[in-house]
């Protein structure tokens, strides 16, 4: 566990990077935890996967699967891919402000 | 020093069975979402996976499969003669698939296609191709290209090879 000082806000993190406590998070929070990640900018359409993540997180406990994340939220999988490159749901969890999604699919 | 992190798997499926196909669908998947490279090799009867007509008829084996038990993981275990009784693999097979969609794992047809889209390669054994003989009409639009051994190998260079 840490703590890092973004906009002005005392933040903690896991061992892994994941924010512990997702109340912490607003969108303009997102926007510097993507610039960390290799994303620039965040559209309305990584908003789209956030949105849907951060609600079903707090339904549920966790993040979605990726199965669930692209039917749901409408982001089709290439695209989610191309919009959160490398590991995408880790990356979008990381960006969303919530644990590392649990589950093998 | 934490040792390298993988980069790249490929993974043969070389069983026709549901607990031969899914596993090695599980591992593609898994690994586009860490952000790996990801091959699927499909070889022998583990070909059905990606066969248009048949990846959906999957089925676990209800005979010679010892740790097989009713009516669930915890029951007892199933005799080899009533497993052979007609409907028994059938029947066993959609008592896990509807568990198995409740953790959201997709059908066969939707699961090979989310790798594809997720990036991972698709391909099949030349020497089943031959053997069974198919033609690119009987694959799913996702299968990339058929390989022969040679070819596995070099597309598998730098990376680990996962036999299942």
């Amino acid at each position: 566990m840490n703590t890092q000082t973004i906009l002005n806000q005392e933040i903690s993190f896991d061992d892994e990077g994941f924010m512990t406590d997702h109340t912490q998070w607003t969108p303009e929070l997102a926007a510097e935890l993507a610039k960390a990640n290799g994303i620039e900018t965040l559209t309305d359409r990584h908003f789209l996967v956030i949105d849907y993540m951060r609600q079903c997180f707090i339904e549920n406990g966790t993040g979605p699967t990726v199965r669930r994340l692209t039917k749901q939220s409408g982001v089709p999988m290439k695209e989610l891919y191309a919009l959160f490159p490398g590991a995408p749901a880790k990356k979008a969890a990381l960006i969303a402000g919530i644990k590392k999604p649990q589950g093998c699919i | 020093m934490n040792p390298e992190p993988i980069k790249k798997v490929s993974i043969v499926v070389s069983k026709g069975s549901l607990d031969g196909i899914y596993p090695g669908l599980i591992m593609a998947n898994g690994a586009r979402m860490e952000g790996m490279e990801a091959n699927l090799f499909f070889t022998f009867f583990g070909l059905y996976g990606i066969l248009k007509k048949y990846q959906d008829k999957i089925r676990i084996a209800t005979v010679g499969n010892p740790a097989m038990r009713v009516p669930d993981a915890k029951g007892f275990p199933l005799p080899t003669l009533l497993g052979a009784l007609p409907g028994m693999s059938a029947f066993a097979t959609s008592m896990m698939m509807k568990e198995m969609d409740k953790l959201d794992i997709p059908p066969v047809s939707e699961f090979v296609e989310m790798i594809s889209d997720a990036g991972g390669k698709i391909y099949a054994c030349k020497a089943t191709v031959d053997m069974f003989h198919l033609t690119d009409d009987d694959f799913v639009p996702q299968m990339d290209r058929v390989l022969t051994v040679g070819d596995f190998y070099e597309l598998s260079a730098g990376g680990e090879i996962i036999f299942t």
